[in-house]
């Protein structure tokens, strides 16, 4: 019988190998992923309990902090000015996980980065509690304030960018929320706090800055003009600009919103008092593809500002000329971030180099020790320079002598461009204003979105909603 | 060329050997005790200086009556029993250290120990030789089925979590399966030590294989369907796949005819596929061990099993540093997953290995055994425990789909370690008789039936 019970001695021997390396396989393979589920209570109140590093706004403003409780975590993360920063910031809780910088830069800021490994290890050694990275944005807490002030209740949001970086300097979204509600450690109550936000029919926890797109409107306006540059036309090349233009293929007239002075006129004039038919013919003679084309230069369809999950705004596919003619004054399917019309304002203003946006310029070791650093990035030659150059005077025609005279700083040059997006006859229009300044050498670019603005239809009420906003935070940063 | 002389081997007894590891295993015990003490409240209990007279008491207590009755038993075997069963005990004081005030698991698996170390007493100081058990086999074997049955008696079989496989009388509750674990391995041994010949006479060959004749297919059959009642009335996976994986293999070893095997694997492949078609609680087990993830709630316990031993990582967090409590179950089916987020890996591959230890000195016993009924009941108890450390463990870490079987020894229940107690007593009783100098005059010689097996094959 013993060559049988040998069998069976290997038989289990082979049992017991497989023992072991399910557990070698576990460690190696799965242990990460594992530790990664966010299901995982021991991982989420490990990390809850641990030092996390804060969220700076420029100047070493805290925006986000750790501070020491007395309860069953360790920590309590704090939000000094939570409404303002949380488009920015996002919430860190226990049973709804992360929102914002929270999320995308949790490794570090909890210290569980492989960057910080050698860090942790030392902690270890000298029974120091280990501390996170904390995070450098680029957010000016002067720029932000004005802008949320300028918003105050109205629904809508604020971004502004560093032309020649790409750095965002204020998002705004409002309503916002309080960070500080969800990441109570009395876990009912943050729950409640996120059921409560959750169903707002507001929706405060969305942001509007660069996860929402809206019909841009007038606004891309800028958008037709840089592709007419682009096809070889001139400021002072005339365009048709009937009182009603009658879309091809249908019985539908496509009015005027405004007095555009005449049936034949400029380009230049076209934009200063933004002339929808005037556009829409430019649309219908440069055809979809050369606009979709300059679309996409100024960074259409695709997504950017990965860090806060920034939504890809849209220029439709496969018009018909009707759709066509709608399309080139931002209307029909267009829709764009607030992010995005800052991206294009700033690639103007920046004599047409889109710079890729970012908001985390810096994160650093608690020992001050920068982990990685930001290096602005070029994203497309949207427009030549020469062609830039003529459209920020054609811009700044528009402040000075057309329909953005509320965006005028005094002392400063400052190009803009209105927008009213009726999209829905049903809704109240959103009304924008995107501009930069100093026209000379531009600092600042931002773009500003009030949904529902309370004005009449048929005014072009970018200007007088948002373009106050839009010159709040542009005198905030000059 | 030299003729082969027989060698005389001088016989050792190595108890002293014993002594040293049952020192060591004592070391570990007390220490992880002491330790989940002070990680969790920072001091010591004061009923620590109590617990440690009681376990050295009963180490040396089944020391003593191995030294007076088996001298020449295997070393191994009886520390590697005490290291698991002091490390399940360290371990079950943590988990109930979790409660608030802390329940008292492990005073009550400390009272099953000393109940499990007087029946390994008994065995060895009562039961001494092994050989009397095979005039029992129809005896034990009946009552073997009888308490596998058991828990299906109306009144007093009780189902918890989904399997009935517990019987209550009074205030006590059992689990009879683990006792017919033990009656059924020495029914089955000393059955098929009588009926080998027959067994192993060729019927038909299929595809290069001898298959047994028709009319001997009968007792593969009866427990091929006992096994099939276990895993269908009594929803016990586990149990029934232990004691066909037992048969099987015992048949294997007796009869020396891979068939059986082929044939075994055959009815419980269909036993399972059938099982997985109609039964629920199959096709979670197997769910969960597929692709845990797809159903966070219906696969929870798994899930946290694999969350708490990726949490120990490879060197684990400290005993009474890590947080087995979230895993439902830690003391019992879980043990495993507890010791692996608190020792980690390395801590629960080390039990493993104690584990294979145990099972490896079991089956040289039983190669070293000369006559037939000791070689089968200790080859058959050695692979029946490995097997069900590999189901358990291999369930727990997601080798396998769960089963709900204990991990011998460390998991908390009385039926289990007290079973598992009389399993190390009776290992150590064969192989004093396998070790001991002048060996007995068997009854069956050995070679009788090694001659008609050359008839056969």
């Amino acid at each position: 019988m013993n060559k049988p019970i040998r069998r069976v001695a290997f038989v289990t021997m082979i049992m017991f190998a497989l023992l072991l390396g399910n557990g070698t396989y576990m460690i190696i393979f799965r242990q990460s992923s594992l530790a990664a589920e966010p299901q995982n209570r021991r991982v989420r109140d490990a990390e809850f309990a641990q030092d996390r590093g804060s969220i700076l706004a420029a100047g070493k403003t805290e925006v986000a902090a750790t501070e020491p409780s007395k309860d069953r975590f360790k920590f309590q993360r704090v939000y000094p000015d939570g409404e303002l920063y949380a488009p920015v910031t996002g919430y860190y809780s226990y049973d709804h996980a992360r929102t914002g910088l929270e999320s995308t830069y949790n490794a570090q800021l909890a210290g569980t980065d492989d960057a910080l490994f050698v860090r942790r290890l030392i902690d270890l050694a000298t029974n120091r509690s280990p501390q996170g990275a904390s995070v450098q944005t680029t957010i000016v807490p002067k720029a932000q304030k004005a802008a949320a002030d300028g918003l105050g209740s109205q629904k809508g949001a604020v971004v502004a960018l560093d032309p020649k970086t790409g750095a965002v300097l204020a998002m705004v979204t409002s309503p916002s929320f309080d960070p500080n509600d969800i990441a109570s450690h009395d876990i009912e109550a943050a729950g409640k706090a996120y059921e409560r936000l959750n169903a707002d029919s507001d929706r405060p926890l969305a942001n509007r800055a660069a996860r929402e797109i809206y019909p841009p409107g007038s606004t891309f306006k800028l958008v037709t003009a840089a592709a007419a540059l682009a096809d070889g036309k001139k400021p002072d090349s005339q365009v048709d600009a009937p009182d009603r233009l009658k879309l091809p293929g249908t019985n539908t007239f496509l009015p005027n919103s405004t007095n555009c002075g005449g049936t034949r006129i400029t380009i230049t004039r076209a934009l200063e008092v933004s002339c929808n038919t005037a556009f829409a013919n430019l649309g219908l003679e440069l055809g979809q593809d050369k606009l979709r084309e300059q679309a996409d230069k100024f960074g259409f369809d695709q997504r950017h500002l990965a860090d806060l999950g920034g939504q890809a705004s849209q220029f439709p596919d496969k018009l018909d000329d009707a759709q066509l003619a709608l399309s080139s004054i931002g209307q029909f399917d267009v829709a764009a971030s607030p992010l995005q019309m800052a991206m294009v304002t700033a690639a103007i203003a920046n004599d047409g180099v889109l710079m890729d946006p970012y908001v985390v310029s810096m994160v650093q070791a608690p020992d001050l020790k920068p982990i990685s650093t930001h290096k602005p990035q070029v994203l497309s030659q949207a427009m030549t320079p020469a062609n830039a150059k003529l459209l920020q005077q054609m811009m700044v025609a528009v402040v000075a002598e057309g329909t953005g005279g509320n965006g005028r700083i005094p002392g400063v040059t400052v190009g803009g461009k209105t927008g009213t997006a009726q999209s829905d006859p049903t809704r109240k229009p959103f009304a924008w204003f995107t501009s930069f300044a100093p026209a000379e050498d531009p600092k600042v670019a931002v773009a500003v979105i009030v949904e529902d603005a309370s004005i009449p239809r048929e005014d072009i009420a970018g200007g007088r909603v948002a373009a106050p906003i839009a010159r709040a935070v542009m005198e905030a940063l000059l | 060329m030299s003729i082969a002389v027989p060698m005389t081997v001088i016989p050792r007894k190595r108890r002293g050997v014993e002594l040293v590891l049952i020192v060591f295993a004592l070391v570990i015990t007390l220490g992880g005790y002491a330790l989940v003490d002070y990680n969790i409240t920072g001091g010591f209990s004061p009923i620590l200086p109590y617990l440690a007279g009681v376990c050295v008491g009963l180490a040396a207590l089944a020391h003593i009556a191995v030294r007076w009755r088996l001298p020449y038993a295997d070393p191994v075997i009886l520390p590697c029993v005490i290291l698991l069963n002091g490390l399940g005990l360290a371990m079950i004081h943590r988990i109930d250290l979790i409660n608030s005030p802390p329940t008292s698991g492990a005073r009550q698996q400390l009272i099953w120990t000393g109940l499990g170390v007087v029946l390994f007493i008994l065995c060895a100081v009562v039961l001494r030789d092994h050989r009397p058990l095979q005039r029992f086999t129809y005896t034990l074997g009946l009552a073997g089925i009888a308490l596998l049955l058991l828990p299906l008696v109306p009144g007093i079989g009780t189902a918890k979590f989904g399997a009935q496989i517990w019987i209550h009388l009074g205030p006590y509750s059992f689990q009879p399966a683990e006792a017919a674990k033990i009656l059924l391995s020495i029914a089955f041994a000393s059955y098929l030590v009588e009926k080998k010949d027959v067994l192993a006479l060729a019927g038909y060959r299929l595809l290069g294989l001898d298959l047994p004749r028709a009319r001997d297919l009968g007792p593969i059959l009866v427990i091929w369907l006992l096994s099939l009642a276990i895993l269908v009335f009594q929803r016990d996976l586990g149990t029934s796949l232990l004691f066909f994986g037992l048969f099987v293999m015992m048949l294997y070893v007796s009869t020396e005819r891979p068939g059986w095997v082929v044939l075994g694997t055959l009815l419980f492949a269909a036993g399972a596929y059938f099982g997985y078609l109609n039964f629920g609680h199959v096709r979670v087990r197997v769910g969960a061990w597929l692709d845990p993830f797809s159903d966070y709630d219906a696969y929870y316990q798994v899930i946290n099993a694999q969350f708490g031993m990726a949490w120990g990582g490879l060197l684990g967090t400290g005993l009474g540093l890590g947080r087995p409590g979230l895993t439902p179950l830690a003391r019992s089916d879980f043990i495993a997953a507890a010791i692996g987020e608190e020792l980690g890996m390395t801590g629960l591959m080390a039990v493993i290995m104690i584990y294979g230890l145990v099972v490896a000195r079991g089956l040289r016993t039983a190669l070293q055994c000369r006559e037939p009924f000791g070689k089968l009941l200790a080859a058959g108890l050695s692979f029946a425990f490995g097997l069900q450390v590999f189901t358990i463990i291999g369930g727990v870490t997601r080798l396998l789909p769960l089963t709900g079987l204990t991990t011998p020894f460390m998991s908390q229940g009385g039926s289990s370690l007290i079973c598992n107690w009389v399993v190390a007593g009776l290992l150590l009783v064969i192989s004093h008789h396998v070790r001991k100098p002048v060996a007995t005059v068997t009854d069956v010689s050995p070679t009788e039936e090694t001659q008609l097996m050359r008839a056969t094959t």
